[in-house]
């Protein structure tokens, strides 16, 4: 390669990833101030990127009025979490999310309604009714995209930020590479929404390989190592991702599209063990429990259904979010109407928007660090799927925009575009060094074997000695060509979010969460001294520190049954 | 150090009976950008084995040429 370029950007508003949250912010950034400029970067192309690629097959968490209220939604929540929520944050999303539905219902998105035109509301939850099927979904990524060209939003697609350029105490920008042309890229902002997804490619598949993770594996954890080295707080990143999936695949067995028309999580047995498919860590618990069982593995069951029932499935999850399940069950001779689904637990990751790990942001979508917000996986509000992305993008740019209007030019640090520079292409000067790939396989093995659930305190121990030795690795990377320089730069991103995982993980003495947070050697809950928030930051010396914070009294106040409500998902074995 | 290619059979098929010169829409949409153009064929092929198997490089194709499989590790 030759010496790199350098491209120069500017923006009023700077928006890091092109998915639904970066899309939806954005577009009412641009809207709430035609003047502005307004910049998505894309590491992919907005058209097809993010966790919704191909779309979605419905909105797991649509507060309906009728259906649902937004404080019997900040219960549902805060039970499904342990009570460990900013209850204002999952409020601001609740009482906000239906007019994010109506709004998308006029952009062209297609929800599905009944025969007098009324959104048709689906219980897939413990307690209330939030899921509303959307099964022509496939085209939402479009309609987005669509909207972005309407509004005059800028979109630099093939660009891929790997820090964030700070000054003052404040985040004014980003550094990163074209991934395409191999230039290196300075975006002067005045102030940035992170959207850059979950922590997808931390763990290990099952199956090996790299990129059949659950979460789209552009999703690196970008986001998290970006807010982290700005000394944003993230928080949580002890309560894991941990998702039910088909074996292999790795994609959904889909619970919330296959739940309201039949189908259901089953041992191999065929039998019905626990009484909510909602994916929730106590859920998960009850999963991993049956597999270590005689009655394992488990399986989704749709063999009973109806024919006609079973057509409908088929078009639905063969067309949409991960339309290529299809032609695997085809590979291995499976027809849902002969044999159950196997299923298993998927690799780890961090991601708020099915779990509660992310970069800590308050009910106005700010960080820890002035000018720098976060929406959709990767900001902390729990089980904010793509509804709350959405809606929280929504937040993150309307706030961006007043912070603005009082935030004086950005300066620009010249130090620190030049430490960058050279940290993402050293690669190109060791033509013989490792490959990405390699050692990037090496953190996620280590991840799976210390990091991942029933957690041992020895063991964590053992997987952080090794990443901090991975810096060495990853000093070792050689590259020659933009492409491979990107991978490289995801293999840092992987091993920040391993650290962290390990760190965080060790720092909380109990369990909690069910699967997600299980210490072996603290398998209690320990509300007396952990009823906090565990959060994790960059200190003064550059090494991790942990914090807690209190959790905020509740807006939505609960009685202890409610609050120990997911403690009671296994249906009990007498009755089954 | 000393390193070595290896082979690796890759999840997405392009007929290039139907792939179109000068289109690279399947290029444009992967969101790993694992395809390529080819410098010799002009047509698109699968140049890095990495691949979430999502389908829009097949579902946007105009030419009905590109077929996504599941990759070995997971079929």
């Amino acid at each position: 390669m030759m010496a790199p370029e350098t491209l120069t950007l500017e923006a009023d508003v700077l928006v890091i990833g092109g998915g639904s949250a970066g899309s939806v912010a954005a577009i009412k950034a641009k809207e709430a101030r035609p003047e502005a400029t307004v910049l998505v970067l894309e590491k992919a192309n907005v058209k097809r990127s993010g966790a919704i690629s191909m779309g979605m097959d419905g909105l797991n968490n649509a507060i309906i009025p009728g259906h649902a209220t937004p404080e019997q939604y900040v219960k549902e929540i805060t039970m499904a979490n342990d009570g460990i929520v900013n209850q204002a944050a999952v409020l601001a999303y609740a009482v906000r999310s239906f007019a994010m539905i109506q709004e998308l219902d006029g952009w062209g998105v297609k929800f599905q309604k009944t025969e007098s035109g009324a959104f048709d509301v689906k219980k897939v939850h413990h307690k209330g009714a939030y899921v509303l099927p959307m099964p022509e979904g496939y085209d939402l990524k479009k309609i987005l995209t669509r909207q972005m060209r309407r509004v005059g939003v800028k979109v630099s697609n093939r660009i891929m930020a790997t820090r964030l350029l700070t000054h003052d105490g404040r985040v004014v920008g980003a550094l990163g590479l074209q991934t395409r042309t191999g230039a290196f890229v300075v975006i002067r902002a005045k102030a940035v929404i992170l959207c850059c997804g979950a922590a997808g490619r931390l763990g290990l598949p099952a199956s090996g390989y790299l990129y059949g993770t659950y979460e789209n594996p552009t999703n690196a954890g970008d986001g998290y190592s970006m807010a982290y080295h700005a000394g944003a707080e993230l928080t949580g990143l002890e309560c894991y991702q941990i998702n039910p999936l088909i074996k292999d695949y790795n994609g959904p067995a889909c619970a919330y599209v296959t739940g309201p028309l039949g189908g259901h999580t089953v041992n191999a047995k065929g039998v019905r063990f626990i009484e909510s498919d909602y994916w929730s860590g106590q859920m998960m618990m009850e999963f991993w429990r049956e597999l270590q069982t005689a009655n394992g593995p488990v399986y989704l069951k749709l063999n009973h259904l109806a024919e006609e029932t079973i057509l409908e499935i088929e078009r639905v999850l063969h067309g949409t979010e991960r339309p290529s399940r299809g032609r695997f069950h085809a590979g291995r001779g499976l027809d849902y109407r002969d044999r159950m689904v196997e299923m298993h637990v998927s690799e780890i990751g961090f991601c708020s928007g099915h779990s509660a790990s992310g970069v800590w942001i308050n009910e106005r979508g700010e960080t820890t660090v002035p000018g720098l917000y976060a929406a959709g996986d990767m900001g902390s509000v729990p089980h904010n799927y793509l509804l709350g992305a959405m809606t929280y993008g929504k937040i993150c740019a309307e706030n961006a925009l007043q912070y603005i209007g009082g935030a004086g030019e950005p300066g620009v640090d010249v130090g620190q575009c030049e430490a960058e520079r050279e940290r993402i292409f050293r690669p190109t000067r060791e033509r013989n060094g490792l490959p990405h790939h390699q050692v990037e396989y090496k953190i996620r093995r280590f991840v799976n074997d210390y990091l991942q659930p029933p957690k041992v305190t020895t063991k964590m121990e053992i997987g952080l000695e090794y990443f901090e030795r991975a810096h060495r690795d990853l000093a070792a990377i050689g590259a020659d060509n933009p492409h491979d320089l990107m991978r490289a730069m995801e293999a840092h991103f992987i091993r920040d979010c391993a650290e962290m995982a390990a760190r965080a993980s060790l720092f909380r003495t109990e369990s909690r969460w069910g699967l997600y947070h299980y210490r072996v050697d603290y398998p209690e809950m320990d509300n007396e001294r952990w009823f906090v928030h565990a959060n994790l930051r960059k200190g003064a010396d550059g090494a991790m520190e942990h914090l807690t914070r209190p959790v905020a009294p509740y807006v939505v106040p609960m009685t202890d049954d409610e609050l120990s409500a997911y403690h009671k998902l296994r249906i009990p074995a007498a009755q089954a | 150090m000393p390193t070595v290619a290896m082979k690796f059979d890759v999840p997405v098929t392009v007929d290039e009976s139907k792939c179109i010169k000068g289109c690279h829409l399947c290029v444009d949409v992967c969101p790993l950008d694992a395809l390529a153009i080819h410098p010799e064929t002009g047509k698109a092929y699968m140049a890095r084995d990495e691949c979430w198997y999502c389908t829009p490089c097949e579902v946007d194709c105009p030419a009905d040429a590109v077929t996504v499989g599941i990759p070995f590790l997971l079929r």
